[in-house]
């Protein structure tokens, strides 16, 4: 009953959005699409919540062909699109209202799965959606999508503009309802957030890097890697860029994420060069990889 | 139905919360047959004039007092010689000047003929003819009175009436086009409008992946604007009985019913604008361009049909406005009843069906 997803290609064009991808989310699992702007998460959610037609491919979604079936697929999914899809010109019980009528349900038949959510947006339900804030908007977004109680919920980008604290709000929100059973698809650009879904897949484009639960797909980062901090970060990466036993660096906040091609690493020449290059406070110390790290050193 | 119902609602709501398309809805409808009926006419009332009379004798000033009380003509200057008909229309001052030749009543009880010069300022053609014909039947009607007394002579005298417009009244002529214009433009323009601004704003994908099925979706769209629609074809109806006194002669049931197939075809057309349009951008340019011209151009509403070259004809033939003017003159100015315009109402809804088919057929369940 979750989605299973079997060498789907789509391009438009000349430009290939999605080459062969095959995946399945189980039931009741919460799956990260993660990848950047234009990797071709929209276009897959839109051919699984059929919306597009695939070049090549089957998927199933909740037991039903995206092809065939389309019918049941849009009567048992919630789908909240990355770009703010409600009436603007509604507020914000009206949305949820028109959204409940045309799923032939009410708010109050389902009003228990959405008011986590509901709850906080409540007091500004005469408001018109199209004064919320970013956070507020999702929340409703999230609302809307989820009044029919849907078997399995598609979320494209359902945190990008949203403020850290409503993000994590949200995230907890997602966690809750996967509790009730909810399938659920989600991505996002944020390699933070990826950390708390069941599993993840990497996406770059179109073409999956890794799928595997965010442990494990850290534990697979192939060399030890350091936080080097200095007093001058910009001549930091310029100096380590031109060192001859550089792997690879990426900043990361205040360090430099460093990985060298040698195992193991020597820490003092590394220190000794940096010195000659003029720069003190140097720091270097072991770290654990991220996503970030991981997709990173994937995508290379 | 509880869905229908529901998306009916927002329909509303969109509506009422949208200033601009109120506004559109509901001021111009007014906005437009007033200015029709008032402005834009091809009535003469007024029109400043100017004599220059050189037989100034009984029957010359009698025929100046026929003009002087007509509503069609005000004599705003008496000129002294001939000369100065040229400057005064330099001068804009007067539309027409009528010069009375030396010895006018006696040529005319003597010779029975007798010369009256009509001169009329032709930059505008329309007006200057229409003044030409007023005057000469004021003078016709002169010589008439004349022959009573005397009857001496046999003459021939054409009579003609105009029928079910006998005063010629422009207005009568207006409101069946005004009233095809606006229902064509509310109902056509406004739909299509309407229908892209879900898919510009993201909220047609949303309502894709929902169980709403296309018609569902089609008919909750058009539903609140047949609705308005019928508002507005019954403000202009009673605009024009009540304002500009224009007689409805035929059945008002039968007009109403017409009025709503029209509709129907404008709603179908519109959709099948939305159909082919992604933004509301090109839906309003469509509307207006593709409907709102050749409604006016070609549809007989200012221009006679008749008149056109053949080409166009026969392209006038497809417009559904056309069809609707020929019903609504019909039914409003003489009074005939369905039988009578049966050709036109078949044609007008085996329109409607082909443009609600195409637009069934291209309306789209995917997003491409």
């Amino acid at each position: 009953m979750g989605i299973t997803i079997s060498n789907i290609s789509k391009s438009y064009g000349e430009i290939t959005a999605l080459s062969d991808i095959s995946f399945d989310v189980k039931p009741g699992e919460l799956f990260g699409l993660i990848g950047p702007d234009g990797a071709g998460k929209t276009t897959l959610f839109r051919i699984l919540t059929t919306l597009l037609i695939a070049d090549n491919g089957q998927a199933t979604v909740a037991g039903y062909d995206v092809l065939n079936d389309y019918k049941s697929i849009r009567n048992s999914v919630g789908y909240m699109p990355g770009r703010f899809s409600l009436y603007q010109d509604l507020t914000v019980e009206e949305n949820l209202n028109f959204f409940a009528t045309i799923f032939g349900t009410s708010i109050e038949e389902n009003y228990d799965l959405v008011k986590d959510i509901y709850v906080q947006i409540e007091p500004f339900k005469n408001r018109r959606a199209g004064k919320l804030s970013g956070g507020m908007k999702q929340k409703l977004a999230l609302s809307c999508a989820l009044i029919h109680k849907p078997k399995v919920l598609f979320l494209d980008e359902p945190t990008t503009g949203v403020d850290p604290v409503s993000r994590k709000e949200f995230w907890e929100m997602l966690k809750r309802l996967q509790k009730k059973g909810i399938t659920i698809l989600v991505s996002t650009p944020y390699m933070d957030e990826a950390a708390l879904c069941d599993r993840i897949a990497l996406i770059q484009d179109g073409n999956i890097l890794e799928i595997d639960t965010p442990n494990a797909i850290v534990s697979h980062f192939p060399k030890p890697l350091y936080n080097i901090s200095t007093n001058n970060m910009y001549s930091l990466i310029e100096s380590l860029t031109n060192y001859e036993h550089t792997y690879s660096i990426f900043p990361f906040g205040e360090f430099v994420h460093y990985t060298d091609k040698r195992d193991p690493i020597d820490k003092a020449s590394l220190k000794t060069y940096l010195e000659s290059q003029g720069l003190t406070d140097i720091k270097i110390e072991k770290t654990q990889p991220t996503i970030e790290d991981t997709f990173m050193e994937l995508a290379k | 139905m509880k869905r229908f119902v529901g998306f009916v609602r927002k329909e509303f709501y969109h509506i009422f919360r949208d200033k601009r398309s109120l506004f559109i809805l509901f001021g111009m409808p007014i906005a437009q047959i007033l200015l029709f009926g008032f402005a834009i006419t091809n009535e003469i009332n007024n029109v400043d004039i100017a004599i220059l009379d050189q037989a100034n004798d009984v029957a010359s000033k009698e025929v100046i007092n026929k003009i002087a009380a007509s509503k069609h003509f005000s004599i705003v200057d008496i000129i002294q010689q001939e000369s100065s008909i040229e400057s005064i229309f330099k001068k804009g001052k007067v539309k027409a000047v009528l010069q009375f030749e030396n010895n006018f009543g006696n040529n005319l009880i003597k010779e029975k003929q007798a010369n009256v010069q009509v001169l009329t300022d032709a930059t505008d053609p329309n007006m200057a003819s229409t003044i030409s014909n007023y005057i000469s039947s004021i003078l016709k009607k002169y010589q008439q009175e004349l022959n009573e007394n005397i009857s001496i002579d046999y003459q021939i005298i054409p009579q003609s009436r105009m029928v079910y417009n006998a005063e010629l009244k422009s207005v009568y002529m207006f409101v069946p086009g005004v009233m095809t214009v606006i229902l064509m433009l509310v109902s056509a323009m406004m739909t299509s409008i309407s229908i892209t601004r879900e898919k510009e704003q993201g909220t047609m994908e949303i309502l894709l992946v929902s169980p709403l099925k296309p018609f569902q979706v089609i008919i909750g769209k058009v539903f609140p604007y047949i609705f308005l629609s019928v508002i507005n074809a019954v403000v202009i109806v009673l605009l024009s009985i009540f304002v500009f006194n224009v007689p409805v002669n035929g059945s008002l049931f039968l007009l109403g019913i017409e009025s709503v197939l029209f509709i129907i075809t404008s709603l179908a057309l519109g959709i099948l604008i939305s159909t082919i349009s992604a933004t509301q951008q090109t839906a309003m340019m469509i509307s207006l361009m593709g409907l709102m011209l050749p409604t006016i151009l070609l549809s007989g509403f200012i221009f006679p049909i008749s008149s056109m070259p053949l080409p166009l004809q026969v392209i006038s033939n497809i417009i559904p406005a056309k069809w609707f003017i020929i019903i609504v003159k019909g039914i409003m100015l003489k009074g005939i009843g369905i039988g009578f315009v049966l050709k036109e109402t078949l044609i007008l809804l085996l329109m409607t069906l082909l443009f609600i088919g195409v637009s069934v057929k291209k309306y789209k369940i995917r997003l491409e």
